[in-house]
């Protein structure tokens, strides 16, 4: 009895395993508000086709990537990873080009989200945020988020260089389309962080993008930077956090392989049916973050949009990201940023 | 002659004795060792290699040397001063050509980066521009690779690939004391915008030391009061005391986050009772990273400074005072010197655990809050620079030793737990 048991049990291993091997990805993202609405728009429905999802979370450590190809045991299929990480990591090796033709066609997505290695997976805004129930008057530009007489408490910023220097640059009557050009010179860089310094003592800093909307709705802080799809999950729960679209800075989140995954051609499958804009629009719906795809917006009724980073009349003020720029000053910046915070 | 006949049988017996004896010894000399071996193994490989490996790529300075061996040798003979000669923009471009793979490309542009910023896109913008077709002579290169950037007339792109010609470099361990070499190798202090590790070492050495000194004032009588306790009641004592050691550190820091926001439990009760009127900033400062790491840290000191109180005869006390001394000058005569190796032990450990601590003021304080363990984070995660990362940690390594040497050298014993 117990010898048959084992032999079926065998058996039914020796059936199932392969299957099982061949048909399960692991799709790595940040957690959170976004990844409820990916397993929503993608990796259920993606399910379907017969290929499991396993989802890993992760915090956009890029060592965990380099160090999976580096030592050829890569257990990642698909990444979310940050825009300055997709050249960077095309450049040093660690991803797979993609193959267009697998994906879709190139004129389909806006022009920021079609790389050599990564596609872009939506558009995401880093953008002034504040309570509705508790600021009367909206402040509305970052000269506001800086004026501590007209908005007197504290204010929540992002620990680190990124973001914080342009939104100081143009607190300081940068013109969001001048903001980089400034920022490249020496004077630029001075004129930030005497900036930032202004402010310092009115600074509560945040780490995690769950934070913001924790801050605002405690009322530790009265205004803060935040990730829009983070003040978009906490007001699906009943808050009524408000956003101040000018002068915020979009940028886009992408889809890499890392390279030498054994499951390649299943996560090309993973990445395309996660770039049609059906399931672009779906994602969209669930959480406030812009499609990649242009025909998705058409799927979208006016009140999503409204929402999105994308729409023209959010995006009119705003400042794209400029993932050059980071990749090349972004290491002496946030080095700077620490010897600024320690003083 | 009779005699030496007896003797000779007697001595051969007592060498073959002694053959066994050594024999036997040394067999189970042989297998007091392969019953460690495992350990010994086990603590080589995941012990020793890896700090060895730490040590290593926080010297090792292979990108240059191995994408530009060229360029290197052309360099050699150059002032670092002006532009360098034509040749060089030759040899440059032959050794970008003769990139096996685009990542080596890659490496080299993230390595001089760090050491020049806007070195990133100038190799890569350089690399994409091969081949030169066409470009003959020295100087054809030369106006080619101009015409893909024109930095590179930019001296201190030049200088930075001359100074990191060796494949080894102590370039990042200098970084992480604040210094640098200049284009000629002389080491000299980093600019004062880019000085942050001494001031980063400090205030990690201050918050350990500051977390260690209150879990000592707390530690102590807490584990005094749990001594003089019978056994029974000193051991549910004791579970209060092991339960948060059991709950997970970030279960703790969201615990006292909840506390402590400005419309937390603790500012709440205190603006009740009037005795403030504003919440104090008791969060994301100094203030919040000290009181979690005291929490988490606590019974890091109490358990060693329980375990030596428990071994202190109460005799001796009690003699101390019939003879005629205070209690209070008893107690710091008599029973604090003998508790002296728990102290030694439990701010030994608390210290050493605190100056790696990442988490906690990560989540609970300011920029001005970090410790060099959130560095090594950054660098070894957000830049992908490990060659820092490592200097980081050889750093955090070296004092650690420092210190475990000055506590032995004043304790003059080994780390013991009582």
């Amino acid at each position: 009895m117990k010898t048959s048991l084992f032999a079926t049990a065998l058996v039914v291993a020796g059936f199932a395993l392969p299957a099982f091997a061949q048909q399960q990805i692991t799709v790595v993202n940040f957690g959170g508000a976004n990844a409820n609405a990916q397993k929503k728009a993608y990796y259920e429905p993606f399910e379907q086709t017969g290929v499991k999802v396993v989802p890993v979370e992760y915090n956009g450590e890029q060592a965990k990537i380099k160090a999976m190809v580096e030592t050829k045991k890569v257990t990642w299929d698909v990444v979310e990873v940050e825009s300055p990480d997709v050249a960077r990591g095309c450049d040093e090796g660690l991803f797979e080009k993609l193959d267009y033709s697998k994906i879709g066609s190139k004129a389909d997505f806006i022009p920021a989200a079609v790389t050599e290695c990564g596609i872009g997976v939506f558009v995401w805004s880093t953008v002034m945020a504040y309570d509705g129930d508790k600021l009367k008057t909206a402040p509305t530009t970052w000269a506001d988020f800086w004026d501590v007489k007209k908005f007197p408490g504290k204010r929540a910023m992002r620990k680190g260089a990124r973001y914080n220097v342009e939104f100081a640059l143009m607190a300081d009557g940068v013109k969001p389309a001048d903001v980089y050009k400034v920022l490249s010179t020496k004077e630029g860089t001075e004129r930030a962080f005497k900036k930032l310094t202004e402010l310092k003592p009115n600074i509560q800093w945040w780490e995690a993008g769950a934070q913001p909307p924790q801050f605002l709705v405690a009322g530790d802080v009265v205004m803060s930077t935040a990730y829009n799809g983070r003040i978009d999950a906490a007001n699906r729960e009943g808050k009524h956090l408000k956003i101040t679209w000018t002068g915020g800075i979009y940028d886009l989140d992408y889809w890499v392989i890392p390279k030498g995954t054994p499951n390649k051609d299943a996560a090309v499958k993973f990445i395309a049916f996660a770039s049609q804009p059906e399931t672009q629009a779906e994602y969209a719906k669930n959480i406030a973050y812009g499609p990649t795809n242009n025909k998705a917006l058409a799927k979208l009724d006016a009140k999503v949009l409204a929402g999105l980073p994308t729409s023209p009349a959010n995006s009119k003020d705003a400042l794209q990201f400029n993932i050059k720029f980071w990749a090349d000053q972004g290491e002496e910046l946030e080095k700077r940023f620490a010897s600024w915070a320690a003083q | 002659m009779n005699t030496a006949a007896i003797a000779a049988p007697g001595i051969a017996n007592a060498r073959a004795l002694q053959r066994s004896l050594a024999q036997a010894e040394r067999r189970r000399k042989l297998r007091g060792i392969s019953l460690t071996l495992p350990l010994l193994v086990f603590l080589l490989l995941t012990f020793l290699t890896p700090i060895a490996v730490l040590l290593k790529r926080a010297i090792e300075n292979p990108e240059v040397a191995t994408a530009l061996p060229r360029t290197v040798a052309a360099l050699q003979a150059w002032d670092r001063r002006d532009v360098p000669p034509d040749g060089a923009f030759a040899a440059l471009a032959a050794d970008l050509g003769a990139l096996p793979d685009r990542a080596d490309a890659g490496n080299l542009a993230r390595r001089l980066n760090s050491e020049v910023s806007g070195a990133r896109s100038l190799v890569m913008n350089a690399y994409k521009a091969l081949p030169l077709e066409g470009a003959g002579s020295a100087a054809d290169v030369k106006a080619r690779l101009l015409d893909a950037d024109p930095r590179w007339n930019e001296p201190k792109f030049w200088q930075a690939i001359a100074k990191n010609g060796a494949r080894w470099t102590p370039d990042y361990l200098l970084a992480s004391v604040d210094l640098r070499r200049d284009a000629a190798g002389n080491v000299e202090r980093m600019a004062a915008d880019q000085r942050a590790f001494g001031r980063i070492l400090v205030r990690t050495f201050g918050i350990s030391a500051a977390v260690t000194l209150w879990c000592l004032l707390l530690g102590y009588p807490l584990a005094y009061w749990l001594s003089t306790l019978s056994a029974r009641r000193a051991n549910v004592l004791m579970i209060l005391v092991l339960v948060p050691f059991w709950t997970s550190i970030l279960v703790r820091v969201a615990a006292w986050i909840v506390l402590l926001q400005s419309a937390g439990l603790v500012n709440r009760s205190l603006m009740g009772l009037g005795l403030i009127e504003q919440p104090l900033a008791l969060l994301f400062n100094r203030t919040g990273v000290i009181v979690a790491m005291v929490h988490i840290l606590l019974p890091f000191m109490i358990l060693p400074l329980y375990s030596v109180m428990k071994s202190v005869p109460p005799t001796y006390l009690r003699a101390a005072v019939s003879l005629g001394s205070s209690p209070l000058a008893a107690f710091f005569r008599v029973y604090v010197p003998q508790t002296y190796p728990g102290i030694g032990a439990g701010a030994l450990l608390v210290f050493i655990l605190s100056i790696g601590y990442y988490v906690t003021p990560a989540l609970l304080g300011g920029p001005d809050d970090q410790m060099l363990s959130y560095y090594v984070a950054q660098y070894a995660n957000v830049t992908v620079n490990w060659g820092m990362a490592c200097a980081l940690g050889a750093v955090l390594l070296a004092a650690t030793l420092v210190l475990y040497a000055v506590y032995r050298r004043i304790v003059r014993a080994e780390l013991s737990l009582g």
